[in-house]
């Protein structure tokens, strides 16, 4: 049986063990980005138009085909890589030639950055190129964000919502 | 030993476990109870989950206002075992890896022992998943912070078809069908690390995983106090729109994710998946030497049994007779567990040093170090001896340095584990005046490398265990320190103190023989 001389050691060391549990739990704190600063974070999923375009069959082509896989089109798989522009107050932060994924090119290309910019009033454009087309752009955005110390913007990109959204 | 770090490592916990020792009974020393202590946080936090779980909602907004709730409105219950979840959990992954790092610095690791170092390694792995998973749950600042970070990183593996860190780009895009998949985790995870434990415990005989009541009762009473001290607390709502900024991690299951979150996801992976590669060959790093295991000898095998009943790795079973002798049973030893530690051979009824060396052949035998060499090494030991009180030390490669007490009349005999010594042998050193007194010395009685040596020895020698030491044996004449390998100071008292006992105990006039003694008693 342990003296209470022990049981005050034991106490101390359960007391000490758990300080330090308690302590450890929820600190030192992290910041991920200072607290002036806020994020611009770019993300999209998107896929650009065929390599070859799509062409109507003939006749003989068609005839040609085992029943079952008879078709009006036909359509290469591969897709062109596109073109990401993303810039703020005149200086460009992002510029890649996204590449399509999957094995065979055909997928849609991604992109994931996050930028941490000063916070205040900024003047952001997004550019994007998804077609043969040798200069300019098929979609761009352009528009004075205020970012708040912290903000996360996410500039996203959806076709169906005509390009870029600023969130 | 194999590593550099592993003795510094070693001696760290020796002199944690000696200063534990002071205020805790050896059977509580927390150091001795590690994994049994993983277990019980286990089950505090199965329990304190299962009651929160009751209150959580799962949803973007839901989940939050319902951990506020079990916090706030119901802190008295619900908000202490949400603390209490939490800090068991902190706790688990404090004598997880407490435990996985003595193992490693006692050498418990290799040899036989692979296959509950390497099934530790999943579960390691298998109880962060699930703590980083409940902290998601949530969803407060550090909890948007996690679910960044984990996803992103696991973006770097560009295994998925879009990265799944879009789901947090946004508040809109953020659905709640994430914390169901996450309660999901949360739940089947610590389940799949249970199966895993079970294998991990697979061929340890008699694991220890119920630490002692007033261990248990200190140890709970503390996480109790704490969670009313100290409650854990939300963080603030996720707000997608925001950077978390300043997140209170919890350094026990997040330390990595300021390197995660900074670090290239390549960098990150190749170390993660370095790191386990290690922690899974460490066994093989280099290949041991494996001794040779134990063997049987039927001729002296009357199945009794005791071999069985003291081997700590599972290696022996008792079969069918097989040579037709008239016993039911006999010793098989499975080469593959055993460590050659020789407590099956010290555990022998047939390993009695009195009987001439050409017999002395036990039922079962380590074939490094038989029964008969060590009467050979007895025997040397003793003849080499000079002075009027003649000690002999034995011990064990774990415990305590035996060089340095060496001396003319001082002799020190190895053993592969103390417990290898049948008690007989200490009989025989003293009946036939090789030695006037004996030392017992070995590992600590909280940690002993071969588990059950030290326990094995003492209860052999109080005769509360077969082989028992015969009663004739001058207890005066025998000395016990388990002390560890810091422990050679001690043993260096022990000795010169012992020595001085056995002097006094020369001068005194000899008890004459057991003949005559009987004859007076009689005649009174």
């Amino acid at each position: 049986m342990p003296s209470l001389a022990q049981y005050a050691g034991q106490a101390v060391v359960f007391a000490v063990v758990a300080a330090a549990t308690g302590y450890l739990a929820a600190n030192p704190i992290w910041r991920e980005i200072p607290a002036d600063m806020a994020q611009i974070k770019l993300s999209l999923v998107h896929g650009a138009v065929r390599v070859e375009d799509c062409r109507r069959l003939t006749y003989e082509e068609i005839t040609r085909l085992p029943p079952s896989e008879r078709r009006a089109n036909t359509c290469k798989r591969e897709r062109i890589a596109i073109q990401v522009e993303l810039s703020v107050d005149g200086t460009m932060i992002y510029a890649e030639t996204l590449q399509p994924g999957g094995l065979s090119r055909d997928g849609p290309a991604q992109a994931y950055r996050k930028f941490v910019v000063p916070a205040g009033v900024h003047h952001i454009v997004a550019r994007l190129r998804d077609s043969k087309r040798n200069e300019g752009y098929d979609y761009e955005k352009a528009e004075d964000v205020m970012l708040a110390p912290g903000r996360n913007l996410a500039v996203d990109f959806k076709t169906d919502a005509g390009g870029f959204l600023f969130r | 030993m194999s590593f550099g770090i592993m003795t510094p490592l070693r001696r760290a916990f020796d002199v944690a476990e000696i200063a534990l020792g002071r205020v805790f009974p050896p059977a509580w020393n927390p150091l001795a109870n590690l994994g049994a202590l993983g277990f019980f946080f286990y089950w505090v936090i199965t329990v304190s989950g299962i009651y929160v779980y009751i209150f959580f909602d799962t949803g973007v907004t839901n989940a939050y206002a319902s951990v506020e709730y079990i916090t706030n409105d119901q802190w008295y219950a619900a908000g202490v075992m949400r603390s209490l979840h939490r800090y068991a959990s902190d706790a688990l992954i404090v004598v997880m890896l407490a435990h996985m790092l003595r193992e490693f610095a006692m050498g418990r690791y290799r040899g036989v022992r692979w296959f509950s170092w390497v099934t530790g390694v999943p579960v390691l792995v298998l109880v962060y998943i699930a703590g980083i998973s409940g902290y998601w749950l949530v969803w407060d600042r550090l909890a948007q912070f996690v679910a960044i970070v984990t996803t992103e990183w696991l973006d770097a593996l560009a295994i998925f078809a879009e990265p799944i860190a879009r789901n947090f780009l946004s508040p809109e895009l953020l659905e709640s069908r994430f914390f169901t998949l996450m309660i999901f985790m949360h739940i089947a995870v610590p389940l799949i690390a249970l199966g895993v434990l079970w294998l991990h415990l697979a061929r340890v005989t008699r694991p220890n995983i119920n630490p002692p009541r007033g261990l248990a009762l200190g140890a709970f009473g503390s996480m109790l106090v704490l969670s009313l001290v100290w409650p854990a607390v939300s963080q603030g709502p996720a707000d997608l729109a925001r950077v978390p900024g300043a997140v209170g991690l919890d350094w026990f299951y997040l330390p990595l994710y300021p390197l995660i979150a900074t670090w290239p996801g390549k960098v990150t992976w190749g170390a993660g998946f370095a790191l386990l590669a290690i922690m899974v060959a460490v066994p093989w790093l280099p290949p041991l030497r494996k001794p040779r295991p134990a063997v049987i000898d039927l001729d002296n095998c009357n199945g009794c049994g005791r071999c069985l009943a003291d081997c700590p790795y599972d290696a022996i079973s008792m079969v069918v007779r097989s040579d037709g002798k008239p016993f039911e049973r006999q010793a098989v030893v499975d080469a593959s567990y055993c460590v050659s530690c020789g407590i099956c051979a010290g555990a022998c009824p047939t390993s009695m040093p009195f009987r001439r060396l050409s017999d002395l052949s036990p039922g079962i035998d380590v074939p490094d170090l038989s029964m008969a060499a060590i009467r050979t090494d007895v025997e040397r030991v003793g003849a080499e001896l000079a002075g009027p009180a003649r000690i002999m030390v034995f011990g064990c490669g774990e415990g305590v340095d035996l060089g340095p007490v060496k001396s003319d009349s001082v002799g020190i005999v190895r053993l592969n584990c103390i417990a290898q010594l049948p008690p007989a042998f200490i009989d025989y050193v003293l009946s036939r005046k090789l030695a006037e007194g004996v030392v017992l010395t070995g590992c600590t009685d909280v940690t002993c490398y071969h588990r059950y040596g030290v326990k094995w020895t003492k209860e052999r020698l109080a005769g509360e265990r077969d082989p028992y030491l015969r009663a004739r044996v001058p207890r005066q004449r025998l000395r016990t320190l388990w002390a560890g390998p810091l422990g050679g100071g001690e043993l260096a008292r022990l000795v010169e103190d012992f020595s001085g006992e056995l002097a006094a105990l020369a001068e005194q006039p000899a008890p004459p023989p057991r003949s005559q003694r009987r004859t007076e008693a009689a005649d009174a």
